[in-house]
């Protein structure tokens, strides 16, 4: 395991990234490494930050895509079946429109994965998202209470996980939505025991 | 229950009965750390008292109703010379107490009266023989409950706070509840009720373990051996002096670092937010019902005029206000009827913000809040209660409450935040830029953020002005965020992520190079160790 950063020294210097941890595993069947974010973002700034980003995993892509077909045929058997049982004319539009909105959600879904990334950096792990409403969150490893692990039936067939940090703060919780079910657990031990580490009393 | 119980809480009064030598291992250190009866590491009971408080007023309730419906049986049947009207007929089949006399079973609707009645205090005694609890060095921990049996450990070191509550009638026979806040949610652990004496020493025994004071060795200990009776006696004397003289001893206002006159108080709920609210709503209402629906009127009536009990309770409530350093934590204490006193420790502080309406602009008003951890279950109203710090006071007042919250701030960043409350220039703030202007058409120029070694302040609002300071060794994270409209102003916006409270932790329209640099800072002092031992300092230098 790694020594405790030193303070006085500033960030870039600082030795200590991805702590015990292969970033080979997390780096698995990943989508394609992005350049550096762009300008003026919270990590984008400091270029010697070693730390990488890492992303989503690509099958989570598929097991979305699969859930949007689930959703959209229920859309539109739902619609027929209003359209014949009512005899109306307003179903159809109605679950016409809803076909559409979803079909536009798939297109910009890959888009959409990719711009997520996490980086584990000296003394915190940054998680950014979001294409139109872009955000970026540190939080300390000291505050974490918790890492969750969770997976849906879709998601299990795919061997993906979602991995949730808990901290004490109301909404300060993160959510990795799509990781590989390894990458995942590999994540969790090492936040955990960095989190022990780190601990700050509440 | 194998455990030796105590019934222990006789202010004092206890023989003290050493714990170690009932051979639990966590009870040794305790027992030599603490100064108390009652956190002496063994179990203890709560005050005898306790369930006529908790379940007997439904008891009460019950007999309240009988009496009430068979009051003038009652009458007839004590004095028969002063029942009004002519005798009712004693064969009517349909009146059960005519029933009962009819058929001779007076004796039998007594004996089972008797039964329940000693049924119901039967169980209240087993449910209050069964609710026990203790104080080690480590934890506090709370059995209760018969068939369904209960027991909470709730760690020490994370207690938020402590508050001692005494509801009116709980004061006149001098007991008191304590409620141990700790950290999570619904993780609250309530004590009540004990005597006040007993109250107030484990209130101190907790404070003194959570706020890491440790070798501290007290001198108050157990009083003289008195009698049962002559320790109720002492109770219920507690209870009245503390009802003319306050729920603390004398000195504790005295030494409050701020005094809020009832005036003040009146004042600062005519001239806030809720008043504004409330006129523009009824005013809305009554002209909409004018206009439109007269009867509307008399529909919104009860609304409009209920205001005036909503103010009043606010205010009374707020009355006899006080904020007190002690070596173990800020201590505030409000209330009339109920008074209230909460405790801080040290470092348990996450926000503070200072702010005033825009009718104190006049007089020159602030109020204190702060977001702290709290585990209760209970309502908005109580939340903002527990986050009102000082309810009124100049800017003076405010500076001198946010000391005391945040004893290791240094005068600058004191001074930062009482220019921050007054200064419309940008005096040390980077404020938003003037291309965003649009984004905050009034308080562009105030809206801004000042960073310090270990705070960060955020200055808000140009009618209702504001300044919230974030110890950075508490912040639980740090959020940027850039939406289209920011982006096409190249503007940004920073969230310090804390625990739910009632300090706004958002700032926007920030250059969005300069909201970058202050999130990285803040990440970075964040998890900095040095920063986060000051702001979660346990122990009080002048303890």
């Amino acid at each position: 395991m790694t020594t405790t950063p030193d303070p006085a020294l500033p960030r870039s210097s600082r030795t200590v990234i991805e702590p015990g941890l292969d970033a080979e595993v997390l780096d698995r069947g990943t989508f394609a490494p992005v350049g550096a974010p762009r300008r003026g973002w919270l990590t984008g700034t400091d270029a010697a930050d070693p730390a990488p980003w890492h992303r989503l995993a690509r099958p989570y892509l598929r097991t979305e895509l699969i859930e949007l077909a689930l959703w959209t045929v229920a859309v539109m058997g739902a619609s027929v079946l209003l359209g014949i049982w009512t005899g109306a004319w307003w179903p159809y539009p109605v679950g016409g429109v809803l076909v559409v909105v979803l079909l536009v959600w798939a297109a910009i879904l890959p888009r959409r994965l990719r711009s997520w990334g996490y980086r584990l950096r000296a003394d915190d792990i940054v998680v950014r998202r979001g294409i139109l409403l872009q955000r970026e969150l540190a939080v300390p490893y000291g505050r974490l209470q918790l890492v969750d692990i969770a997976h849906g039936p879709l998601d299990r067939a795919f061997g993906i996980a979602q991995v949730k940090l808990v901290s004490a703060a109301s909404t300060g919780s993160v959510v990795l939505p799509g990781l590989r079910q390894e990458a995942a657990e590999l994540l969790r031990d090492a936040l955990i025991e960095l989190a022990e580490q780190r601990r700050t009393p509440l | 229950m194998s455990d030796p119980v105590e019934a222990g809480d006789q202010g004092g009064a206890v023989e003290g009965v050493s714990a170690g030598a009932h051979g639990d291992p966590r009870a040794d250190p305790a027992a030599a750390l603490s100064g108390s009866v009652l956190t002496d590491g063994a179990w203890h009971r709560l005050h005898p008292l306790t369930p006529v408080f908790r379940g007997g007023l439904v008891v009460v309730v019950v007999a309240g109703v009988l009496i009430a419906n068979l009051r003038e049986r009652l009458l007839a049947f004590v004095v028969p010379m002063f029942a009004p009207g002519p005798h009712p007929p004693a064969d009517d089949p349909r009146d059960p107490v005519d029933y009962v006399f009819a058929h001779n079973l007076v004796f039998l609707v007594l004996l089972g009266a008797i039964v329940v009645a000693l049924l119901l205090v039967g169980l209240f005694a087993l449910s209050w023989r069964f609710h026990t609890f203790r104080v080690t060095a480590a934890d506090v921990e709370v059995r209760r409950g018969v068939l369904f049996r209960s027991h909470r450990r709730a760690p020490l070191d994370r207690v938020q706070g402590v508050n001692l509550t005494r509801p009116l009638v709980a004061r006149l026979v001098g007991m008191a509840k304590l409620e141990v806040m700790g950290a999570g949610l619904d993780s609250n652990v309530e004590l009540s009720y004990l005597s006040t004496r007993s109250a107030e020493a484990v209130r101190r025994d907790i404070l003194r373990l959570a706020s890491g004071v440790r070798a501290e060795t007290d001198a108050a200990g157990p009083g003289p051996h008195a009698g049962r009776l002559a320790s109720a006696r002492a109770a219920v004397g507690d209870g009245l002096t503390g009802l003319v003289f306050g729920a603390e001893p004398a000195p504790d206002r005295s030494e409050s670092v701020v005094h809020v006159t009832p005036l003040r108080l009146i004042g600062a709920q005519v001239l806030s937010d809720d008043t504004v609210w409330w006129l523009i709503g009824s005013t809305a209402v009554i002209v909409a019902g004018a206009l439109w629906f007269p009867p509307g009127l008399f529909l919104a009536l009860p609304f409009i005029l209920g205001y005036g009990g909503y103010a009043a309770r606010h205010v009374v409530r707020a009355m006899r206000y006080a904020i007190v350093p002690t070596p173990h934590g800020v201590r505030v204490t409000y209330g009339v009827l109920t008074t209230v006193t909460e405790t801080i420790p040290p470092g348990r502080v996450h926000a503070v913000a200072i702010s005033q309406s825009v009718l104190w602009r006049g007089t020159g008003w602030w109020t204190v809040t702060v977001t702290r951890i709290s585990g209760t279950r209970h309502g908005e109203q109580r939340a903002e209660e527990f986050a009102r710090v000082m309810p009124v006071g100049t800017l003076d007042d405010a500076r001198r409450v946010v000391a005391l919250l945040l004893p290791w701030l240094s005068a600058h960043e004191l001074d930062t935040m009482t220019d921050a409350a007054h200064a419309r220039a940008a005096g040390g703030f980077t404020t938003t830029p003037r291309r965003a202007r649009l984004l905050r058409p009034l308080a562009w120029r105030r809206n801004g953020f000042a960073l310090g070694s270990r705070v960060v302040t955020f200055r808000r609002g140009f009618l209702a002005r504001s300044a919230a300071l974030f110890p950075l060794g508490r912040a639980q994270g740090v959020e940027l965020a850039q939406g289209p409209i920011d982006r096409a102003f190249g503007v940004a916006r920073v969230r310090v992520v804390t625990v739910r409270g009632h300090v706004r932790t958002r700032l926007g329209a920030i250059d969005a190079d300069a909201a970058a640099s202050l999130a990285g800072d803040v990440a970075d002092r964040a998890a900095a160790p040095d920063t986060v031992a000051a702001a979660t300092e346990r122990e009080e230098s002048h303890a």
